[in-house]
């Protein structure tokens, strides 16, 4: 740190414009994401060449992955933004769908009531992880944790007390149907979600006073909080707005998949957080970008689905993943470095 | 200078903590436009005797007089609306954000209407260069680059840039100069002329009798909690000065010490 500080500024000495651009695109928090994401579908395009990766129906197939985990990375994106982590996002997703099946599909509520108290346990959740990990100062490492396998348990024993199995059978048809499980071929409605989520959440962050503010209270809490931004609220509603992402995809899987299920949602807990690093934010908090997020989700979904058009076995697609991931943590901490050097 | 009345006065201030001693009947004012120096070495009370200053404490004895009329700071809320602004030693600045948006940080400017209410990013980027470069900073000129890119002086001058900019008539600066090398410690120096020739008040707390001897009107001097020294510009020596704060019995002392470590000389 004191380095940074004692360090004399060089003088602006590129003129040009066109180096300008180039330089400011390059410290963009999106552009290792970009490269990210570009490299993967190269190689994917060129190692199946023929094997119908390029169709129609590949592309949705990496997209629709990439829908499904991006709707929940980007949220997390920004609260990791804003310092803190969310481990109980896949409970929340499991949780989600076995009360609107239990709801609609055994005791006949109506789906807008059920939808209504999913989104009311979404807030619960993030409320409880928000207030405990502001009031204690614990890690919300520790705190999501504990929400994360209380959750699950009591979804995973409620269901089964309740209907004797932790799999309840749902069909929703017509608008809400179309609403969250809706299909062009086979592309799913999620991708729209996704790109809203997206895109607003860029706008946010980036455009307006609360996006400020998360970027404050995740670079330096102390500072935030000396110029009066009350940074325990910026990090609760963060919190919330995780939370109520997971239910979002926690209604969409229910209607898709024709049920709920207890036990799901568990591979979002990780997979939010490749995503969101391979998106280029930074774990410490403070510096990323849902547009970053949202290509690190597409780079997840290409290597994923991608690994299949290969005919190989899908386990090279872990390993493929976990390399990726230490490329982009390196690559996130060399840009944020150049960011730093005006 | 002096027939002004104080922006902010102490009046025989003193404060305990848990009945140990902290602050005893220490006294002093500074008026618009005046430089105060308060000097003294680690845990001679200049934080607490700050911190009673900025409201993050309330005084155990003595009273706090506001332009001659007592306060009370309930909170660093009410200091500040006051106009006492505390600028803290890293400048209390985040370094991965832009100049812009930390000089607005907690008082954004916005347009547009609430669902659609949105930074006004030209108009804060404008507003800071001009503020910045107003104060003789002219080596910024993109208010948009990170926080983190500029020195630690420039990041010093954002600070009490920003603090100027909304309204302080007292500035408390917590060693300004003491993370920073001599030239980057000149320019800050230059910086509170500039703000005290705007007719703001300034307290400045520092280790470095000669920054303090550069600049200062006033001087305290504190040492174990106590007013060692109260004096004008010009009415001690720098030497004097380093005497009464470093402990010059100490630093005598350790003089002597040292002698005995003198070569002897070779047989």
């Amino acid at each position: 740190m004191s380095s940074d500080i004692t360090r004399q500024a060089p003088p602006a000495t590129d003129s040009s414009s066109l180096g300008k651009f180039l330089g400011d695109t390059m410290r963009r928090p999106e552009f290792g994401a970009f490269i990210g994401t570009l490299t993967v579908f190269v190689f994917f395009a060129v190692v199946t060449s023929g094997n119908g990766f390029l169709t129609w129906r590949g592309t949705a197939g990496w997209l629709n992955v990439a829908a499904e985990l991006g709707i929940v990375a980007v949220p997390v994106a920004l609260l990791m933004i804003g310092g803190e982590l969310d481990l109980s996002v896949g409970s929340v997703i499991g949780a989600t769908s076995v009360l609107v099946a239990v709801a609609t599909g055994i005791y006949g509520a109506p789906i807008w009531l059920s939808i209504a108290l999913a989104l009311a346990l979404g807030v619960g959740v993030g409320l409880f992880n928000g207030i405990v990990t502001v009031r204690t100062g614990l890690p919300s490492f520790i705190v999501t944790l504990v929400s994360m396998l209380a959750l699950a348990g009591l979804a995973l024993g409620l269901t089964r007390f309740l209907v004797g199995t932790p799999n309840v059978s749902l069909s929703v048809e017509g608008a809400w149907r179309f609403l969250f499980a809706g299909k062009w071929g086979p592309a799913s409605i999620s991708i729209i979600w996704w790109v809203l989520v997206s895109l607003v959440a860029g706008w946010v962050l980036f455009r307006t006073q609360f996006g400020n503010w998360i970027q404050a209270t995740g670079g330096d809490r102390q500072s935030a909080r000396e110029a009066g931004i009350r940074t325990d609220r910026v990090k609760i509603t963060l919190f919330i707005l995780t939370a109520v992402a997971a239910v979002l995809v926690g209604v969409i899987q229910t209607m898709t998949f024709n049920g709920g299920e207890a036990t799901r949602g568990q591979v979002y807990v990780f997979n939010s957080i490749i995503a969101t690093v391979i998106g280029g934010v930074l774990l410490q908090g403070g510096y990323g970008s849902p547009i970053g997020v949202m290509l690190g989700a597409m780079t997840f979904g290409i290597v994923n689905v991608g690994i299949f058009y290969t005919g190989w076995s899908s386990d090279w697609a872990q390993l493929l993943l976990g390399l990726l991931l230490l490329a982009a943590v390196l690559t996130n901490n060399l840009f944020r470095r150049l960011a730093m050097r005006a | 200078m002096s027939t002004n009345i104080p922006i902010i006065e102490a009046r025989n201030v003193s404060k305990e903590f848990a009945g140990i001693a902290a602050l005893q009947e220490v006294s002093l004012k500074v008026s618009a436009g005046e430089v105060l120096c308060l000097l003294g070495d680690n845990g001679a009370g200049k934080s607490t005797l700050i911190k009673i200053l900025s409201g993050v404490h309330a005084p155990s004895s003595g009273e706090i007089l506001l332009d001659g009329k007592p306060a009370a700071f309930r909170e660093p809320r009410d200091a500040r609306n006051a106009g006492i602004a505390t600028v803290h030693q890293y400048g209390g600045t985040v370094p991965l954000m832009s100049i812009s948006r930390n000089f607005f940080l907690g008082a954004e400017i916005v347009k547009g209407r609430w669902p659609l209410r949105r930074l006004d990013l030209q108009t804060m980027n404008r507003i800071a260069l001009e503020q910045i470069q107003s104060l003789g900073v002219r080596r910024v000129t993109d208010s948009s680059r990170p926080v983190g890119t500029l020195s630690g002086g420039q990041r010093q001058a954002l600070a009490i840039c920003r603090a100027t900019y909304f309204g302080a008539r007292l500035l408390i600066l917590d060693e300004p100069t003491s993370a920073l090398g001599v030239r980057e410690a000149t320019t800050v120096l230059k910086l509170v002329a500039e703000v005290r020739s705007r007719g703001i008040g300034v307290i400045l707390i520092t280790h470095n009798a000669h920054h303090a001897m550069s600049i200062g009107d006033h001087f305290v001097v504190l040492g174990h909690g106590k007013v060692v020294a109260s004096f004008s510009r010009g009415e001690k020596s720098a030497a004097e000065v380093v005497g009464l704060m470093a402990g010059g019995v100490e630093l005598q002392a350790l003089e002597l010490e040292l002698e005995q470590f003198k070569p002897k000389a070779v047989s």
